[in-house]
Formats: C-alpha cells, structure tokens, sequence
C-alpha cells in the first residue's frame, strides 16, 4: 500500500514537473486564461447582464476544453512510447496502474492549477455584487469534473500511439461527442427514442446539474464511472501494446 | 540469479525467439552474441518483464517474473537498447525520479545517487537535461539509471554501442568491476568485447540458441583451431611443404609468405576432435628428424570471429535464400 501510494506519488511529481519544463504548461495557461476572459466578457457580454454569477464564464468551459485539455493530456502515453522510456518504466518496480493514476493525477492537478488561476473572476463579481458563492463552488467542481473526463478520454487515446497529433484528434472527436450528445441544439433534432441514449453518454445534463448548484450523487458517480472506464481502459491498452 | 527456460516469442507470424534456455549466476558475466535481428532484445525484453513471453518462463531470484512482477523487476537493474530516458529532465532529476521509485530515501538516496554519478563519470553534467547530451554520456546516463538500487541481476542490452574507444573501455572496466557480487547479461555484436568481459556466452541467431560456452571453448571449436603455423629456413619451400603433408594427421599445408631465407607455412589438422591440438609436437619432431631449424611454431587456440561466422546465418546469405 505504502509502495502503491508512494510510487503514484512520484510518477505524478515527476510528469507535473515535466510539464512545467516544458513550454507547454505555460502556453496553455496563458491561452486558457486569455480565451476564458475572452468568452465570458466579450462573447457573453458578462457585464451587460447585470447578474451576480459566473454562469457566462462556466458555460464556455466544455467548449474551451476540447482543444485545451487534449493538448494536456495527448503526450503522456504517445510520448513515452514514441522516445522508448515506457520500456524503461514499465521494468521499473512500478505496475501499469500506478503509472498511469499517477500521470493522470499529474494532468489533473494541473487543469485544477489553471481554474485556480481563474480566481480573479470570482473577486470581481463578489466586489460588483452579491453572488451566491456556493453555486460558484459547484461550478468550479462540475468544470474540474468535466477537465477530468476530457483528460482520461485523451490518456486513453495516447495509449493507442506513438503519435501526439493521432491522439490528439482523437480525443477531440471523442469529447465532442460527449458535449454534443447533450447539447440542446443538437439533441432538439434527434428523434426522441435516440436521443434519451444518446444523452446518457453526455458530460452536458450532469454539467449543467452542477451549474445550478445542485450536487447529486448520480452526477458525481457518472464523472467518476468514466474517468476510472478510460483509465481502466488505458492500462488494457498499455499492456496488450506495450512493445508496438 | 536468472533463469531463462524453453523462452518463446511470435510477433503475429514472426517467430523472434524460439525455444531459449540458460541461466546466470551471482559472480557471472553473459555475453548475448548475435547477429541483428537474432532475437537478443527480445529475450532481454522478456527476461526483464517488458513483454509477456508467448511460451516459457523467467525466473529472477526464483521469483516467477509474469507471477511477482513487481518484486522480481526490483531485483534487475535494466539498461534498454538505445538508451531511453525523459529528454526534458536534468541527470539529477532523472537520477533522483529512479531512486525514489527504488523507495530510497535521505541519506541512502543521496548516497546512491553519488555513487552511480561518479562510477558513470557524470558528476560534471548532472544539471544538463538529458536532450542535450552527447550520446555517450546519454548512454552512461541510463546506464547509472540501471545500476542505481544496486540490484542482484544487471540486463544491459548493447551497453557499449555509439561510444568512442575509451569510453567503451571505460565501460568493460565498469561492468567488469561489478560482476564479482551480480549476476550481468550484456548483449552486443562486438567479438572482442566478450572476450574482454564475459565469463561465459550464449550465441544466438535467427531466435534459437546456437551454443553456450566459454569464450576460450568456443573459439577451440571453431575451424582454425588447431592450425599450425611454422616459420623453418629453407630456400626451397615447396620441398618443405611436401614433407609437411606426409605428417599423419594433416589435411593440407599452404605457403603463407616465403623470402630468401625462411618460408611461413599453415597446417590444417584433419582430425576434428581435440587431438588436433597435438599436431605442432608432431611437426616439431618431423622437422628435427629432417634437420631443419625453424624460428616460429605455434597452435592457434582458433578465433572467436570464425566461429562467429560459421554459426550464424549472415544477413547476405538470409537474402539469398530468400
Ligand atoms: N515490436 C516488434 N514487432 C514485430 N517484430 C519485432 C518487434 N521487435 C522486434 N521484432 C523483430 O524480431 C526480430 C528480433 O529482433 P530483436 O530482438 O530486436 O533482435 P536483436 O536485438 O538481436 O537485434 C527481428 O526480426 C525484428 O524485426
Ligand atoms: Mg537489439
């Protein structure tokens, strides 16, 4: 147990900091920050609305994940296969779950580090008015949800190649779907019996739940279901390819 | 301690390891010889639990290596062929991201991190990242890697290739200084590094082994083995060579080099067990008998080279058949 934790703990220190040396980690930081700015004041035109919330600032997130969290993710299995060092890894006394729990935690850790850094919105809007600060906090856990689905779908997709750019739009195709799938304008088409399958696969009505200030266990266990499918996944993968 | 049994491995159709059995002792060095392609990584690959082995088993300090997994790769230090290692981190932080997987802390960390910086030479470099290095250190680099949690069983796929002269010296040294309490397989192409460093060697081609033995025994059987050259004055060499050729036990004679005082003569002994080596004694009592003085006498224990090439398949010959 005490190895288990203590090697996930290290896998995950050491991709955390290979991100940040890296141009990556700041690249995306600075075009997550600009773009989230960009939408919720330009696009929703926050100040115009004269509320209290940060609904226009949550609503993008989905959207702006789509490129932001895949560009995150798609090197960490693709990476290692393309440079070798997963031969060195996996004969390391390190199993494939460790590994890929702690790489998974790294990427998360860092998308929960980039909302962290959105907290200027927060202080604006509690200085111009009088939100309700507890919907804000159930937003920013359905957004970090939703960043950690998106990641684990992008590990998954990594682990299938040795190219950054294949798992890359991969994942983009993927989460699409998730966001689609649930996505009013599009599900406003469907034919009724398609859509109520279709929308089970969505990150949107569990998302949305969240944006009201509502926490339900359904919502939470959905998240979490697909998160541990694709890392579950990823680890069936990694070990039927590790060679390829 | 490893043990290697009846290894097999298909890639789809591709049989790359057919049938491999050996094992290695604590105080033993093994050198895989092979040509390209014979299969050696891919028996390393196995041996270290990378791939699963279509058939057959490996067995690390008697742990069962697709059973205990984790407990039986603690026990092998491995260096992959090309050297893989994250190209973004610094050695240090390389260094310490291994010994921290080991679950070395503190002092010992510290410790074991000096130690493998200064045997691999890389005290001077351990702040540069790992993508600007040159290819040899890059190499020692991983290689510092594998010897870091001082393990009982050493794997060093092609630890030698791409450095320069001294520093694959530098390297034999190395691993040959540690053999004495591991037990080390070391794969490569080089002839005369596995005879400056192994104990003992495993010649494996197209997936099978060919044969497991001491270098010195191997080179006894190859066909230059038991070859007398003699260096005798006379004018007339073709006479000598006849005499020669009357010698029981000699398959044929040829002139190497001739000048107006001395001629140098080969003898290829007939027979192919080892009373092959007691042909000079023979050729030293005809050439007295005869009254002739020679300068030079001697049996070559044959080379490792020419049993290299008589057992393995060459890339050339494979395209031919093919
Ligand atoms: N991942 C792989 N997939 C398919 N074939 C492979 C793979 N790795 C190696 N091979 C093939 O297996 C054979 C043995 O390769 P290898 O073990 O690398 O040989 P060596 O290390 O002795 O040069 C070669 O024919 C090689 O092409
Ligand atoms: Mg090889």
């Amino acid at each position: 147990m005490n190895r288990t934790f203590s090697n996930i703990k290290t896998i995950a220190k050491r991709e955390l900091a290979s991100y940040f040396n890296s141009p990556v980690a700041y690249i995306f930081l600075i075009i997550f920050l600009v773009l989230t700015a960009f939408f919720t004041f330009n696009v929703s035109a926050f100040f115009e609305r004269n509320e209290a919330s940060l609904s226009s600032f949550f609503t993008w997130h989905p959207w702006l994940y789509l490129v932001l969290v895949p560009a995150i993710g798609m090197r960490q299995w693709a990476e290692e296969r393309r440079s070798g060092t997963i031969e060195m890894l996996f004969t390391l006394p390190v199993t494939a779950a460790q590994a890929i729990f702690g790489k998974f935690f790294a990427g998360w850790i860092f998308l929960g580090l980039a909302l962290i850094l959105t907290f200027p919105m927060v202080i604006t809007v509690n200085y111009l008015g009088n939100p309700d600060n507890g919907v804000i906090l159930t937003g920013y856990i359905g957004s970090f949800l939703v960043a950690g689905v998106y990641l684990a779908i992008t590990i998954l997709t990594s682990a299938f190649t040795r190219s950054q750019i294949v798992s890359f739009i991969t994942s983009v195709v993927i989460c699409l779907f998730l966001v689609l799938a649930g996505w009013p304008p599009v599900t406003r088409v469907l034919p009724p019996w398609l859509d109520s399958i279709v929308a089970k696969f969505s990150v949107m009505p569990h998302y949305q739940t969240l944006q009201r200030g509502m926490v339900d266990v359904q919502d939470l266990f959905f998240f979490v279901s697909v998160m541990a499918f694709a890392l579950f996944a990823t680890g069936v993968v990694l070990r039927s390819r590790r060679a390829g | 301690m490893i043990q290697v049994q009846n290894l097999v491995k298909w890639y789809g159709p591709l049989l790359a390891v057919d049938d491999v059995s050996f094992d290695v002792q604590k105080g033993e060095v093994l050198g895989f010889l092979g040509p390209n392609g014979a299969g050696k990584s891919t028996t390393m690959r196995m041996i270290t639990g990378f791939l699963p082995a279509s058939s057959g088993t490996v067995h690390v300090e008697n742990l069962d290596i697709s059973e205990h997994g984790t407990q039986a790769r603690a026990q092998i230090g491995y260096l992959p062929e090309n050297a893989p290692a994250y190209p973004e981190m610094s050695v240090q932080a390389f260094l310490e991201f291994i010994a921290d997987i080991h679950l070395l802390q503190g002092k010992a960390r510290d410790k074991a991190i000096e130690r493998v910086m200064e045997i691999c030479h890389l005290s001077n470099i351990r702040h540069q990242t790992i993508d600007t290095l040159s290819k040899g250190y890059r190499r020692r680099t991983c290689l510092a890697q594998s010897m870091l949690a001082d393990s009982p069983n050493l794997v060093l796929d092609e630890p030698t290739e791409g450095l320069d002269p001294n520093q694959k010296r530098e390297v034999r040294k190395l691993i040959r200084n540690m053999a004495h309490d591991k037990a080390i397989i070391l794969s490569t192409h080089i002839l005369e590094e596995v005879q400056a460093i192994c104990d003992r060697l495993i010649i494996i081609d197209q997936g099978k082994l060919i044969c497991n033995g001491t270098p010195d025994e191997l080179c006894r059987r190859s066909s230059d083995a038991g070859t007398v050259t003699v260096g005798v004055k006379t004018q007339d060499s073709d006479q000598i060579r006849a005499k020669l050729e009357a010698i029981s036990g000699v398959k044929n004679v040829t002139v190497l080099t001739k000048d107006q005082e001395t001629a140098t003569l080969t003898l290829q002994p007939s027979a192919s067990d080892e009373t092959r080596f007691q042909l000079a004694d023979a050729v030293a009592e005809k050439l007295s008998e005869e009254n002739l003085t020679y300068n030079e006498l001697h049996t070559s224990t044959g080379s490792l080279e020419t049993f290299f090439q008589e057992v393995t398949v060459s890339e050339t010959e494979q395209e031919n058949a093919a």
